[in-house]
């Protein structure tokens, strides 16, 4: 794991499985807004996808297109082969888990009451077992417990278990949100600005936690605005502007693409011009030194 | 944690131990004339407020004042330093003034009361102005009395015997306070309990008791479940087959257990039903209609068990018929919904007469004469005799609805705890997250709203015949909204809570015609009062307490100390289970 965090964007060619997630010609529109248009992408086992854009070029949007918070006005999102129905509960059942850009947690339950509701979709106690409290219902119960306090153990939230969700720093929250997710079995899992608001350290071991998830062999899709976290950590970059895709490819690939530059500058904040010139000139430089500097390319929203 | 803290109190101790100031010996003046005065005649009058006018025979009046004088030289002992450990937990000082400012009160009135009705405060003998001395005396002494800091209750650990009979005197108390309560005739006398009752309370809670048994009873969760019921099941035995209380009793539990079933689709699943009465109304239908009752239409009589078991099953088809179309839209409908379905119901009872349908229910009329229950040899019309105690029919029906109480507060722990439980809070919480994290929240919510009414359609079998006659005017809106009043004064998703305020609610018209007449008016005004200063109920849950109060950190820092520290020592009873 500290090998991969050390050279982050000098992986070996890696070899991807079988596609996992084949979107193809996703359009979200609302009212008279397209929010996502004709988006194609294709995610493989093992593979960390990185989504990039400007604010407001429909990354979120996609997101819920995928996750059947949202019925995409067109295309069709296959998962594992098959066309999945647009309910959020039967796609975290064939295995696709989220987080979201604004955190949202069961600020009122425990840490790991909160990932044992990620547990929910496998398992099966019904009322009448619940009541009964039969030898099968302790087992299942006692099994959700272990498997949640692995993953809490797992993000490295291990001994805040029994801490009122709410009560969490914002950069555990996150990592919660994750472990939730992970609760519920995924192949591949959707992480909506998993840095969001963390500190560089954090951002480190954020980095370092998705490698971890990624050699579990799950896929992993990422949104995110700081540039530098992406490009070290991604396999492959897809950019949306507008909700259009603009490139995708390796990430040295995108990184070069003087458009992507220019849809970052085509914002109207002024030092987000020096970021991206300072955060590309970085990694184009000293891709492994750790910087100083936070790359990040938008101002950090409530 | 206990390692951690046992400085806490040495140290305080150390430190404090007041010598007993001019204060405190004015204050312990003041208890011991307060309980010497209940010794005296107070008024020469023997009709007037049960009798006060015998010497050295306290009446059950002037027993109360003796409970607060004594109750206030044993917080003064505290305040010596001479019980160290309790010291640290209780605060007298602020115990003190809300006993005095009670004692005073009380004096006040009782005088009062005297001056109206004797008439004339000539006819107040000299007990009464002992007694009124006495709290002018702890008044004053304790007014200037300053706080100790105290330490966290949950940090301190008693013998677990200790703690336990804490909780078993707790139980006595209010056993006994109960039978009192209902033992009270006269509504001045029932008035000044409650002032000596709000009083006791408040000035316990001030002195942090509450607190520290909040914390015991979380510990011994088991035994206070098993204290409860024990009080509950031994209350008819202090009746001395009086059914006057009884039928009272009975009338509160058949509520309280009502309210219980809903405080499952209320309180954990979060879903405002209207219309819960229908649900007992369709249960005491379908149970009256298969009596022996002479105006019963349905040819078939089953054995009661089965009555039971249909009409629940009744009730709880309604509920998904209901139910299925609008969980699904969001809150607000739900509740237009079983609104209008609690009006369909009544309307739909009044109309099954024969002219406008089919025969059953015969209209406005109702079913009457639905005969006792006859469950085996067991007649539940007769009086038994148990350890020299008879006990009549409403006692018969009270043990009756206690098993199903029982039941349905089994029930809902149970579910709260359990997977289902844990899908409920996250629906409350964030519906759209739950649905993101796989959580069916459409079946959650369909399966509380029914099973909910499934729960008052088996108490509604019991209630026709503890009722007689079954009629639809007993199952109109108003029901409902005192229900869903009860659940909210009590506290939502809280047992305790929701007993307390069934309790409330329905003995407080029974034994205060004011309150009767006014019931609205007041009930209006009370819960008016709650949601601005007590949103959460009077004994809410945690996990309530907290959604009412997004925004104060301290509380969650506490509930989350609570917790943690019952998390690292798993009660013995629980690990087994
Ligand atoms: N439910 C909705 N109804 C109408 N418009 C929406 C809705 N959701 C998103 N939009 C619009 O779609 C566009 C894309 O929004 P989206 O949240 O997907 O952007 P994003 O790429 O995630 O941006 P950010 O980086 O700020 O998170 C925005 O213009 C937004 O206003
Ligand atoms: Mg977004």
């Amino acid at each position: 794991m500290s090998t991969q965090t050390l050279q982050p964007t000098a992986p070996a060619p890696r070899t991807f499985g079988a596609p996992v997630l084949e979107a193809s010609g996703v359009v979200m529109r609302f009212g008279g807004l397209t929010a996502v248009n004709d988006v194609n992408l294709t995610v493989r086992e093992g593979e960390i996808m990185g989504l990039i854009g400007p604010n407001g070029a429909g990354k979120t949007t996609f997101f819920n297109c995928l996750t059947g918070m949202y019925k995409p006005t067109e295309g069709e999102v296959k998962f594992l082969g098959t066309v999945l129905p647009p309910k959020p509960r039967s796609v975290v059942k064939a295995g696709m888990a989220r987080t979201f850009q604004n955190i949202r947690l069961f600020g009122n339950m425990t840490a790991l009451e909160n990932v044992m509701v990620g547990r929910y979709c496998r398992t099966n106690a019904m009322a009448l077992t619940s009541i009964i409290r039969g030898p099968k219902y302790r087992r299942e119960e006692a099994e959700s417990r272990r498997i949640a306090q692995e993953w809490l153990d797992f993000v490295g939230l291990g001994h805040t278990s029994e801490h009122l969700a709410r009560n969490l720093p914002y950069g555990d929250q996150r990592r919660l949100e994750i472990a939730r997710a992970l609760a519920t079995d995924p192949r591949l899992i959707l992480l909506d600005e998993p840095t969001a608001g963390m500190n560089p350290k954090e951002t480190e071991q954020a980095k370092d936690l998705i490698f971890r998830i990624r050699d579990k062999g799950l896929a992993v899709v990422v949104i995110e605005h700081d540039m530098r976290f992406i490009f070290s950590l991604c396999d492959r970059v897809h950019c949306l502007v507008r909700g259009e895709t603009l490139i995708e490819g390796s990430p040295q690939e995108v990184q070069s693409d003087h458009r992507v530059i220019e849809a970052y500058i085509g914002q109207p904040d002024e030092d987000e011009e020096e970021m991206v010139a300072e955060a590309h000139a970085q990694d184009e430089a000293a891709p492994s030194t750790p910087a100083a500097t936070d790359g990040r390319m938008k101002e950090d929203r409530a | 944690m206990t390692t951690s803290s046992s400085p806490a109190p040495r140290t305080k101790t150390a430190v404090g131990n007041p010598r007993p100031s001019p204060q405190w010996w004015l204050t312990l003046a003041g208890a011991v004339l307060l309980v010497a005065s209940a010794f005296l005649s107070w008024c020469y009058v023997p009709a007037l407020l049960g009798d006060l006018s015998i010497d050295a025979y306290p009446g059950g009046l002037q027993m109360l004042m003796v409970i607060v004088g004594v109750i206030a030289i044993f917080f003064l002992v505290l305040r010596s330093g001479r019980m160290p450990s309790m010291d640290t937990l209780l605060d007298s000082a602020r115990a003190l003034k809300a006993l005095s400012a009670t004692a005073a009160g009380f004096m006040v009135l009782v005088a009062l009361v005297i001056a109206l009705q004797a008439p004339g405060l000539a006819n107040a003998n000299p007990g009464l102005f002992v007694g009124i001395v006495g709290a002018a005396l702890m008044v004053a002494g304790s007014w200037q009395m300053a706080s100790d800091p105290l330490v966290d209750p949950i940090t301190v650990r008693l013998p677990s015997w200790v703690e336990i009979l804490v909780i078993v005197v707790m139980m006595t108390i209010v056993l006994f306070g109960a039978a009192f309560a209902l033992g009270q005739e006269d509504g001045t006398v029932f008035c000044l309990f409650l002032v000596f009752l709000g009083g006791v309370v408040t000035a316990l809670a001030r002195g942090g008791l509450f607190s520290w048994i909040s914390v015991i009873a979380a510990r011994h969760r088991q035994v206070l479940m098993m204290g409860a019921l024990a009080v509950a099941f031994l209350f008819p035995f202090t009746q001395n087959g009086s059914d006057a209380n009884m039928s009272i009793a009975t009338q509160v539990l058949i509520f309280a257990t009502t309210a219980l079933g809903l405080n499952i689709v209320v309180g954990l699943a979060g879903l405002l039903d209207l219309g819960y009465i229908a649900f007992l109304g369709a249960g005491a239908y379908v149970s009256a209609m298969m009596s022996h009752s002479a105006f019963a239409h349905i040819g078939w009589k089953p054995p009661f068990i089965v009555v039971v078991v249909i009409g629940a099953i009744v009730s709880s088809i309604l509920g998904l018929i209901i139910g299925s179309p609008t969980l699904r839209v969001s809150g607000d409908y739900l509740a237009i919904v079983t609104l209008a379905f609690g009006e369909i119901f009544r309307l739909t009872v009044n109309n099954l007469d024969g002219n406008n349908g089919p025969r059953l229910t015969n209209g406005p009329n109702g079913i009457p004469g639905i005969p006792d229950l006859e469950i085996g040899s067991f007649n539940f019309g007769d009086t038994h005799t148990i350890l020299g105690i008879p006990l009549g029919r409403f006692a018969n029906y009270y043990f009756l609805m206690l098993v199903v109480a029982a039941f349905i507060i089994m029930v809902f722990t149970r579910l709260n705890s359990s997977r289902i439980g844990r899908g409920w809070v996250a629906i409350r919480e964030d519906e759209k997250a739950a649905e993101a994290m796989g959580v069916n929240t459409f079946g959650l919510k369909l399966f509380a709203f029914a099973g909910g009414a499934f729960l008052a359609g088996m108490a509604g079998t019991i209630k026709a015949h503890q009722d007689v006659s079954v009629t639809p005017d007993q199952y109109i809106f108003l029901e409902s909204a005192f229900l869903l009043a009860a659940i909210v004064l009590g506290g939502m998703g809280s047992v305790a809570g929701v007993l307390v305020g069934a309790t409330v609610l329905k003995l407080l018209p029974e034994k205060l015609r004011f309150v009767a007449d006014y019931r609205l008016l007041i009930f209006g005004l009370l819960l008016v009062v709650m949601m601005r200063f007590r949103p959460e109920g009077l004994v809410p849950s945690q996990r309530r307490a907290l959604e009412f109060h997004a925004d104060d950190e301290d509380l969650a820092d506490r509930i989350e100390e609570v917790h943690l520290e019952i998390a690292a020592e798993p009660d013995p009873a629980e690990a087994k289970a």
